[in-house]
């Protein structure tokens, strides 16, 4: 199984440059899985960002396997990143869905 | 004038009826305005038909960004509207940037972000269709998709600079919580808007009052206060913009006639063309048989009528006039009269307001009558009451036609009603139709209390109502206090009429 991901920024910004270096490190050190990704730069391609509907960016969608993710920020928090992909599971970091509820009440 | 003219914002014309005269002029030009308002207060409406306007009106493109509606829903609902959004979609006229948060997608956030995307989209759209006005609609749904509020805040300040020098101007719809709290919730106001409108749809005395006021516009001037506005299914939002109607109305030497000779003779050869006169009486002093007669005068010179009916059905109006010779159906069927027939209580008095001058406009008639005036009072508080009968009347003069409004007095004799009080001043001719009681029998009299721009007959004018209509007949004379509904009787004659009253009853005996 490969992973395939898009990670959507915005040109030269220190979101984007720290975001493409967290994913390029979690990669490598964190899966498991080959992984294929595709940068877009939004400024170049609007029109993939209208057709993905990207809001925010930095965003790292998770494309396959499905369900579709969407992971936003500069990907600093890698737990919060593996737990986006579905790669972390809850039971597999018992502190860490804590965490994630206290996430979800804020939204 | 020229002066403070120099310093003024250049404005964008909205082309949505009655904004651009609040507003003296249309929006802010190149700038974002804000447009706060409680669930249901038209924001979208709004601002939509700000889009729609600007393609018809002034050949200007839009760009509509969208949060909370998916476009799908937004285009039904206001194709109930008559506003094809689809094919103006179609046609590169209007483009739809769809913010709305996909439904059941998971969204995490993992680190720092900015909303940069929506910029670079919402800036995409606009070169596609080369658009000069935005809509954010609405913000607020923004705010539950991401944790950080003052990053929410913060991004759509700067997507509001950002526009501005895009050379586009913006409507920003924000719903707040209730009518009288803050201006809009996650205090959007503080950091995206120079110029702020306020929609209101209040609840007063049981009926529904929508209102817009416009909070500010820094650097340009409007008016001040609220107005009331309508949402209708054929034009969307019309604002009633009462205290900026102007007072510039013609004047015309042309005399038109009541219909009933002898009236005409009293105000010196009929009601001038474009004024505007009262009848006020109690309930069958004869109202409703002068606007007969009012009516027929306009037929019988093949010149078209319109008569708003608020208390009688179409098939009573027909079957009255019959019985004094106006064939009012013939007349329907020649295009020269139209009955409206609409009981005060089916809507509200702007919708009344509207409805009215959309006849006017379409039917084109010479004269109106309002039947009766005083029966709209129902459909409203006092002060829409009088907003209506303002606007009524400035449309009526406007269009240089003859208004003839019925007002039913509560009493009998003599005796003010709220529609005097609000609409003497500004109707040209009051007639006043009286009961008067002399010597135990009831006759009735009619007066001209004022005429503007004319002499007129003072007497009070006894009037006999028979088989061919209305009939002025001699003056009251020996009697003082007619209007006030107290007559007292001269003392000379009174003496004479108890000896002819009493005369002959004691040769009886």
């Amino acid at each position: 199984m490969t992973l395939q991901l898009g990670l959507f920024i915005t040109g030269q910004t220190s979101n984007s440059l720290r975001a493409m270096e967290n994913l390029r490190r979690i990669c490598q050190h964190e899966l498991n899985i080959p992984c294929e990704i595709d940068i877009i730069d939004v400024l170049e391609h609007p029109q993939i960002a209208e057709d993905e509907k990207i809001v925010a960016t930095p965003t790292l969608v998770k494309r396959h396997p499905g369900p579709v993710r969407k992971i936003i920020g500069d990907l600093s928090d890698t737990r919060k990143v593996l737990l986006g992909l579905g790669i972390l599971q809850n039971s597999s970091a018992g502190r860490m869905g804590k965490e994630e509820g206290a996430g979800n009440e804020r939204e | 004038m020229s002066a403070s003219r120099a310093f003024e914002l250049e404005k964008l014309r909205t082309g949505i009826a009655g904004f651009d005269q609040i507003s003296n002029g249309g929006l802010p030009l190149n700038r974002s305005t804000l447009v706060s308002g409680t669930a249901g207060s038209g924001k979208t409406v709004l601002a939509l038909q700000f889009l729609v306007m600007g393609v018809q009106t002034c050949a200007e493109h839009g760009v509509c960004v969208t949060f909370e509606e998916a476009p799908e829903d937004l285009m039904r609902n206001v194709a109930s509207f008559g506003w094809d959004f689809e094919s103006l979609n179609r046609n590169g006229q209007i483009a739809i940037v769809d913010a709305t948060p996909e439904q059941g997608e998971e969204m995490v956030e993992a680190g720092a972000y900015d909303l940069s995307a929506l910029m670079v989209r919402i800036e995409n759209a606009i070169r596609k269709v080369n658009a000069k006005r935005v809509v954010l609609d609405s913000v607020g749904a923004l705010f539950p998709q991401f944790s950080d509020a003052n990053v929410v805040r913060r991004e759509l300040h700067r997507i509001a600079s950002a526009l501005r020098l895009l050379g586009v101007t913006t409507i920003i719809t924000m719903e707040r919580l209730d009518e009288d709290g803050g201006l809009a919730r996650f205090g959007v106001e503080e950091f995206v808007a120079d110029n702020v409108l306020v929609l209101r749809n209040r609840l007063e005395q049981e009926k529904r009052r929508r209102t817009i006021e416009i909070l500010k516009f820094r650097g340009a001037t409007h008016q001040k206060g609220e107005y009331p506005f309508t949402v209708d299914h054929a034009e969307g939002v019309t604002i009633i913009p009462l205290s900026a109607i102007e007072l510039k109305q013609r004047s015309s030497d042309l005399r038109v006639s009541s219909g009933v000779p002898e009236l005409d003779q009293m105000c010196g050869g009929g009601f001038y063309r474009d004024s505007i006169i009262l009848v006020s009486g109690a309930t069958g002093t004869g109202k409703t048989l002068m606007v007969t007669h009012y009516l027929r005068a306009a037929i019988e010179r093949g010149e078209r009528a319109l008569l708003i009916a608020a208390e009688e059905s179409r098939e009573q109006l027909t079957r009255n006039a019959s019985n004094w010779n106006v064939d009012f159906d013939s007349a329907e069927k020649e295009g020269l009269l139209r009955i409206i027939a609409r009981y005060p209580e089916t809507m509200g008095l702007e919708d009344h307001l509207l409805y009215i001058q959309r006849e006017i406009n379409e039917f084109q008639p010479s004269r109106i009558a309002v039947d009766s005036l005083s029966a709209f009072e129902r459909a409203g508080t006092p002060k829409s009451y009088r907003e209506f009968v303002i606007a009524l009347t400035s449309h009526i003069k406007k269009v240089g036609i003859t208004g003839l409004f019925t007002n039913t007095t509560s009493m009998l004799m003599g005796g003010a009603s709220i529609t005097e009080t609000h609409i003497s001043t500004i109707t040209d001719m009051i007639v006043l139709l009286r009961y008067v009681e002399l010597y135990g029998v009831m006759r009735r009299g009619l007066a001209i209390l004022k005429m503007r721009g004319t002499q007129h007959d003072k007497d009070i004018r006894e009037y006999v109502i028979d088989g061919h209509g209305m009939h002025l007949v001699s003056t009251f004379r020996d009697v003082h206090g007619i209007l006030t509904g107290a007559p007292t009787y001269m003392f000379a004659r009174e003496r004479d009429h108890l000896a002819e009253m009493f005369g002959g009853s004691q040769s009886e005996l």
